[in-house]
């Protein structure tokens, strides 16, 4: 089951609005290789993993990425916070606008809508994994590309932590992917 | 209610160090799931869960309960109450 603390996971906070930023970030709450797309691998895979490490291990960071997807759609509205109709149309952001207001939505910024193509659960466990560890290295290069388009010490400071986290995310799949791939190294009959 | 932006520091300071210590036992968790035996890092959770959860008791006293599974001590269910998670820190 899931639950729900009323907290981020790490603060969210802006020094001015920017809504070129904000589009920006939004593909990590609904772009191909943001926490949504993360999160969403991760839960269903591990119906289909063989070890508990690794059954433990994709529901925990599966967990961790709905908070991060949090924190990106607060970032988001953070960064729209007080911005003007002339602010919004010269950043381009007007057709968004016209059908979500502020109101954090599952696009990527250039309005693409997420998609469950944004996922892979084969079913085998060593794919999945594999799968997993590039997931984490795509989202690593997407905040530091969102890291180089700010200047606001305050977003890359929680950019930053968000990219951390996908560092340790990929170290701790890593282990998931050793264990499991000796594991099935000992089941196999020739 | 309309929730207007009511942060005391100290309730802001309470929740950054449940934020912390709630990191700091994310991150033992996540080790522990493929490291289930790893004397270390299993002691280390105890502690700070332990520390957590002292933290968490006295934050939801004074402020209301954090999850709908953690007990209304009060006389309202606060759990609503402003600031929600992304309210925090606005101008």
């Amino acid at each position: 089951m899931f639950m729900y603390e009323k907290k981020l996971q790490y603060p969210v906070r802006v020094s001015n609005k920017d809504v070129r930023m904000a589009m920006a970030v939004l593909n990590q709450y609904g772009g191909p290789d943001g926490e949504m797309s993360a999160s969403m691998n991760y839960l269903t895979q591990r119906f289909s993993m063989p070890l508990n490490e690794a059954k433990g291990l994709l529901t925990d960071i599966g967990t961790e990425e709905l908070g991060h997807m949090e924190m990106v759609a607060s970032l988001f509205k953070k960064l729209l916070e007080g911005a003007s109709r002339d602010e919004m149309i010269a950043a381009g952001f007007g057709g968004y606008f016209a059908n979500h207001e502020t109101c954090p939505f599952y696009l990527d910024s250039s309005g693409s809508p997420w998609t469950a193509t944004y996922t892979q659960a084969k079913g085998d466990p060593i794919a999945d994994l594999y799968n997993d560890l590039a997931a984490e290295q795509k989202a690593r290069a997407t905040y530091e590309n969102l890291i180089k388009l700010t200047d606001d010490p305050l977003v890359k400071d929680t950019l930053r932590w968000l990219r951390e986290r996908e560092i340790i995310h990929f170290q701790r799949f890593g282990e998931a992917l050793r264990l499991v791939e000796e594991y099935t190294a000992s089941k196999r009959v020739f | 209610m309309i929730g207007r932006n009511e942060q005391s520091n100290r309730q802001k300071m309470m929740l950054h160090n449940i934020m912390q210590y709630q990191v700091a036992v994310l991150d033992l968790a996540l080790y522990l799931d493929t490291h289930p035996n790893d004397p270390v890092a299993l002691y280390r959770h105890k502690a700070y869960t332990q520390q957590l959860k002292q933290l968490r008791d006295e934050y939801e006293m004074m402020y209301g309960p954090l999850n709908n599974y953690s007990m209304e001590t009060g006389e309202t269910w606060r759990y609503i109450n402003s600031p929600w998670p992304w309210e925090w820190d606005n101008k």
